[in-house]
Formats: structure tokens, C-alpha cells, sequence
């Protein structure tokens, strides 16, 4: 395998498809100002980029964003959503020019550089050259574990893994006091129908 | 060759449902539009195991279909919890 050279394949078409789409979503959602159509968006593009990382072979990436994008982030937003007002206020154009400038700067920095990294898949590549083929050859025989990457995760950073449990329960912990008892009051009935706009 | 047609296909309806979830215009035809998008997602990453001739997708699609069938319970149950509550008030 030489890299990864885009042709005419099935998943390529699918993975443009996927990305085409990605990015319709998120033009869309920064146009909209109804927030609970950005929510939505939101969801949808969760669930768009699972799709993506499936089609990567990322799949336990792909179940997080499933889970934790589409699935408990939609329904915090709503919640979020629910205490303040339903519709973004419009912005004065300020500042526009710098801000684009800036954004084209870094992004054709970023652009440059893509083009010292190594090709997708590449065997000799530093992610997958040294520790990884390590991990690949030797978690037959050391752990009894089907999947290499729960092997990773579970046993060769068991210790690291615990302490990202421990830093969000903690953070979970926080959240949970700092909303305490007064989340649950408050907050309005939700429509994003035009003309139903009480509260403008 | 049939299962790349059906890719199409499914990838077609998925682009029809994000018309809708732009469009709206009211909340139920967002959060149909996200549910169905969901089931889409299901179908097209069952469908991507089989175009790549790898179908040990399907347990992840299986599991996809019932996060989404869940967050969308979750949606719905936020909406007449908080209707309700009103209702009481």
C-alpha cells in the first residue's frame, strides 16, 4: 500500500458524500438563528461524522460521538436552551475583514502543514512505526483481550484511563452543584414557529 | 454493484432529510428530520460493511439504532416533562 491515493471507490464516494454533507450542516448552522434548529443541526451532524469515523475504521471514536454528540449533548443543549432565549440576537458586522483575514492565514498554514505528514496508512509513519506495531504484535499474547484498542485503553493505560474517569466525574460532580436545585425551575414552553415569538 | 446503488440511494434520502431539517419550519419537523436522519445513519453504515465486503458493522449500526431511538425518546420526554410541569403550575 503506497497511500492513500483518492480514486473512484466506493467508500471515497461515500466519504465525499459524508463530508459534502458535514459541511452543509455547518454552513446551515451558522446561518440559523433559531436556536432549537441548531440544536437539531447539531445532532445531525454528530451523527454525520460518526458515519465518517466508521468509514475510517474508528468505530470506538465513532460510538463516543454517537453517544455523547447526537445523543447527551442535544438534550443538555435543549436544556441549556430552555433558560435563555430561543432566538440568537442578530450581530452588527464589526469586525468582519480582520477576522477573515486571520481565518485564511491560519487555515493555509494549516494547509502547509498537511503536506509534511505522512500519507494515510503508511506503515512507516511515527503513529504507527514504533509504539503501535508494538501493540499490534504483542496483545495476543499479553492480554487476553480481542480488541487491541479496549487493550490500550484498559490494561496498557489502565492508569491513565482511570484518572480521565476521575476528571470527569469531577467535572460531572461540578456541574451538578454548580446548577444544584435551581435547573429545574424556570425555563419556557419551546417553538420555533415564527410568529409564536413572545419573547423576540 | 447492488449495494453501491442502494449507497446512492440511501445517501440521496439523507440529503432530502437535511432539506427538511434546514427548512423546518416547526420543532416536530426538526426532530423527525433528526430521528430519520439517525435511522439513515443505521442504514448507510450497515450498507458501508457491505460495500467494503466487511459486514462486522452491523453490530455497530444495531447499537446506533437504539441510541437513536433513545435520544429521541429523550427529546421528546424533555418537551412534555416541561409542558406538563407548566400545565401543573
Amino acid at each position: 500500500m503506497t497511500g492513500y491515493a483518492p480514486s473512484l471507490s466506493p467508500v471515497f464516494l461515500i466519504d465525499l458524500a459524508l463530508l459534502t454533507m458535514l459541511m452543509l450542516v455547518a454552513i446551515a448552522m451558522l446561518r440559523s438563528r433559531h436556536l432549537f434548529a441548531v440544536v437539531m443541526l447539531s445532532g445531525i451532524y454528530s451523527l454525520l461524522s460518526a458515519a465518517f469515523f466508521v468509514s475510517l475504521d474508528a468505530v470506538d471514536v465513532a460510538f463516543t460521538e454517537a453517544a455523547v454528540g447526537a445523543g447527551i449533548s442535544t438534550v443538555l443543549m435543549l436544556g441549556g436552551m430552555l433558560l435563555t432565549a430561543r432566538r440568537e440576537k442578530p450581530k452588527r458586522p464589526g469586525r468582519a475583514p480582520v477576522a477573515l483575514a486571520a481565518v485564511i492565514v491560519v487555515g493555509a498554514a494549516l494547509f502547509y502543514a498537511t503536506i509534511d505528514m505522512p500519507a494515510f496508512g503508511d506503515a512507516s509513519a511515527p503513529a504507527n512505526a514504533d509504539v503501535g506495531q508494538q501493540y499490534v504484535e504483542r496483545t495476543a499474547s499479553e492480554i487476553p483481550m480481542p480488541n487491541i484498542v479496549t487493550a490500550v485503553l484498559a490494561s496498557y493505560r489502565g492508569f491513565d484511563t482511570m484518572g480521565e474517569t476521575m476528571v470527569i466525574f469531577t467535572a460531572g460532580v461540578a456541574v451538578m452543584l454548580l446548577l444544584g436545585a435551581g435547573s429545574a425551575r424556570g425555563g419556557r414552553d419551546v417553538s420555533d414557529v415564527e410568529n409564536k415569538d413572545e419573547e423576540a | 454493484m447492488m449495494f453501491a446503488a442502494v449507497t446512492a440511494a440511501v445517501i440521496a434520502a439523507m440529503v432530502l432529510t437535511l432539506v427538511r431539517a434546514f427548512a423546518g419550519p416547526s420543532l416536530y419537523d426538526r426532530i423527525l428530520a433528526g430521528n430519520s436522519f439517525g435511522t439513515k445513519t443505521v442504514i448507510l453504515i450497515g450498507l458501508m460493511g457491505f460495500v467494503t465486503g466487511r459486514p462486522d458493522f452491523l453490530d455497530i449500526a444495531l447499537l446506533y439504532a437504539l441510541l437513536n431511538f433513545a435520544s429521541t425518546i429523550a427529546i421528546l420526554r424533555f418537551f412534555s416533562y416541561r409542558r406538563s410541569r407548566e400545565e401543573a403550575a
